[in-house]
């Protein structure tokens, strides 16, 4: 029976996951070859682009680690996007001002190894950085660690803004950011114009989602729910608490640099907003409408706030005249507050539970 | 008492010596900048300004987070609200002298916000009071989202004039002591602080509510066995948080030109000199918003003036992580005293 359960649901992730793979599949081949002369901007009624597309690609990755952190090891962390500006930034200054700030030959930033080795150092350093910080923090619980996670990815963002404490703006330029990022190639090949970007990132989120899938059912996976569901049980069972916490702590932020490095040279340009306390707050707000404790919680979280995002903006001006662009806020927080009293699982794990108790009531009358 | 204690004889000395060491940085920075007195006491008088803001605001994360348990991200939103209703009740004309249409908006807008956080007590917090402190953070994260968006659609992006107590004109009367500057404004800032400290020390130890309040705090289900209705306290912390808020954005308004979104900024802080005093008592609350204020404004006197989050926020890690209980509680840690009681 036990076997069973563990084999049907590896099979709803396969199938899942083979799903969001055609899925993505169809919508590129739409965009790219336009059937009947529809491209994809038309089906969705001109609000949703393939820019919007490719960002739920990266929001994704970045949300799969916050999800492994919050949902599966139950550690809340309200600082996220200062790893997502992490990696955003170390992609964009090795990139577009290796030359001026380092001292650099032209030759090295520009080969196209470069951007994928400072990505992968990206991610080196923000997991090291998480593990470092993680170790004395992670010690914190409930309130007081979501509270020295916000203190931290506030300190991140101000470095970002104040070009890392210095004078000028030679590092992180200040509040104008860093422009000029190269795009990404493979070879010869490069991942621009759009729909090749819109692949190459859904390529990476689908294999960071199989990545985490694995992970939860692996010993570390079971580990982590053990901590979630009891501290003390987990140590006394001769888990390594502490270890775990701030291993999935670098993970996770890992996951957010890498998320930071593609969005860095998809936009071409960072500046500090997105790394800004609102910006982690948007992530705590997608992770949880979608489901904190799920790995699908984090496709559907952030295409559900995107989508209605993109909606509200382009609709909004219609409904409200004289409303700019910033209105959509207050359905976002009335959205927010509405789901985590009636749903506090999220949208995928409420709805599914929802689902298999209906499931249950009918076996049980026939 | 004890006269060998087993702990660490240093243990003690730590916070002079860190204290200490901190103000000979500041000084060898500031030697740099060429600072003399006049600067500093500058720095510090407008620190301490800017702290009894903070002061204000953090008694009402205090108020909430005793009684419900509850960390109310909302309070700035609430700041912001007072700051931005009493701009609107002071622009209404009315045949009134202007000092009388003043006081009129202070009250109107203490009133209207203490209602608005009564709804938001009732219609997202109550419904909810059985759920994680994860979920409450977020819901109250959805709430202030909500409310700064509601402003934004009232009152649009711009910033708004607030006149000034004293003056009751739009350039406040400043006094001059030896080259120091003293804005008027300062002087009720500290005056309302002080004296809504004594009020809540007042109600909290001499009246019956004020007791039944700490009865919550102290212990939530003992308290209802003696006939405590938790549901009206949790309302009433609620209330008083949000007049606390409302009062604390009407009284920093003539210095700030008030806009839509200063709650955010004014929010976080409060919090940070909330964990600093420690979370327990208005008196630390009060303490911690003076300390934040004075350190930050000289630290980012003598630095690079954008950077002074950081040393706010360094603050915030540093009491977390070595004094949870706030630089002035008792050494106890977040550590040990893991989860909290549910209701």
């Amino acid at each position: 029976m036990k076997k069973n359960a563990v084999l049907f649901f590896a099979n709803t992730n396969t199938v899942g996951w083979t799903m969001l793979t055609a899925i993505v599949i169809l919508m590129g081949w739409i965009e790219t070859s336009k059937p009947f002369g529809v491209d994809f901007a038309d089906l969705s009624g001109g609000v949703i682009t393939m820019d919007t597309m490719v960002r739920i690609a990266i929001l994704t990755i970045v949300l799969v680690g916050l999800n492994l952190l919050m949902g599966y090891a139950g550690q809340v962390s309200l600082g996220h996007a200062a790893f997502y500006g992490v990696g955003a930034y170390t992609s964009a200054i090795f990139t577009a001002r290796a030359g001026s700030l380092f001292g650099m030959p032209e030759s090295i930033p520009a080969s196209w190894e470069w951007p994928w080795i400072v990505m992968l150092a990206g991610m080196i350093f923000s997991a090291s950085l998480a593990y470092l910080i993680g170790k004395p923090i992670l010690r914190l619980r409930g309130h007081y660690l979501a509270m020295a996670t916000l203190g931290l990815g506030i300190i991140a963002y101000i470095l970002f803004r104040e070009n890392m404490g210095f004078q000028g703006d030679h590092i992180t330029g200040s509040y104008d950011g860093v422009s000029g990022i190269p795009r990404l190639r493979l070879g010869a090949l490069e991942l621009w114009p759009i729909a090749r970007y819109y692949f190459f990132a859904w390529a990476a989120a689908l294999g960071v989602m199989a990545f985490g899938l694995n992970l939860i059912n692996s010993r570390m996976g079971r580990a982590l729910r053990a901590v979630h569901g009891s501290e003390v049980a987990a140590q006394a069972m001769g888990v390594d608490v502490a270890a775990y916490k701030a291993r999935v702590f670098a993970i996770s932020a890992a996951l957010a640099s890498l998320g930071g490095s593609l969005y860095a040279h998809f936009q071409a340009a960072v500046s500090p907003s997105p790394f800004s306390f609102t910006g982690s707050l948007e992530l705590v707000v997608m992770s949880s409408v979608g489901g904190i404790a799920s790995i699908w919680g984090a496709p559907f979280g952030v295409t559900l706030i995107l989508f209605l995002k993109e909606f509200l903006r382009s609709r909004l001006r219609v409904l409200l005249s004289g409303a700019s662009g910033e209105h959509e806020i207050i359905f976002y927080g009335l959205l927010l507050i509405v789901i985590m009293i009636f749903l506090p699982e999220g949208i995928t794990s409420g709805v599914m539970k929802r689902w298999k108790l209906w499931q249950n009531q009918k076996g049980g009358r026939s | 008492m004890k006269l060998f204690s087993k702990e660490n004889p240093w243990r003690s000395l730590r916070l002079p010596v860190i204290a200490l060491a901190l103000i000979l940085v500041i000084l060898v920075l500031g030697g740099q900048k060429n600072f003399g007195t006049v600067q500093y006491a500058q720095f510090i008088l407008d620190g301490l300004r800017g702290g009894a803001i903070y002061a204000m605001i953090a008694m009402g994360f205090v108020i909430v987070y005793n009684v419900t348990g509850v960390i109310n991200f909302a309070q700035g939103a609430f700041v912001m609200l007072g700051a931005m209703l009493a701009v609107t009740f002071y622009e209404i004309e009315m045949p009134l002298p202007i000092a009388l249409r003043l006081i009129l908006s202070v009250i109107l807008s203490i009133g209207v916000t203490t209602i608005i956080g009564l709804l938001v007590e009732r219609l997202t917090i109550h419904p909810a009071r059985f759920s994680s402190p994860l979920t409450l953070i977020i819901i109250t994260v959805g709430v202030f989202i909500s409310l700064q968006g509601i402003a934004l659609l009232v009152w649009g992006p711009n910033a708004h004039i607030y006149p000034s107590f004293t003056t009751l004109g739009m350039a406040d009367k400043v006094f001059r002591v030896n080259g120091v500057v003293i804005k008027a404004q300062g002087f009720w800032i500290w005056g309302v602080t002080a004296l809504v400290l004594l009020l809540l020390a007042f109600f909290f130890e001499k009246t019956l509510l004020g007791k039944a309040m700490r009865a919550c705090a102290i212990n939530r289900r003992a308290a209802r066995l003696v006939g405590i209705r938790f549901d009206r306290m949790s309302m009433l912390a609620f209330g008083m948080a949000s007049a606390l808020g409302a009062l604390g954005g009407i009284i920093v308004a003539p210095l700030l030109r008030p806009s839509f979104d200063i709650g955010l900024n004014l929010g976080l802080k409060g919090f940070v000199a909330a964990i600093i005093g420690g979370l327990v008592s208005p008196l630390g609350a009060v303490l911690g918003g003076l300390l934040l204020g004075l350190l930050e404004n000289v630290t980012a006197g003598v630095t690079k003036s954008g950077m002074r989050d950081i040393y706010a926020f360094t603050l915030l890690i540093l009491t977390l992580l070595f004094r949870p209980h706030g630089l002035l509680g008792a050494q106890k840690t977040a550590v040990e005293s893991g989860e909290e009681s549910q209701p």
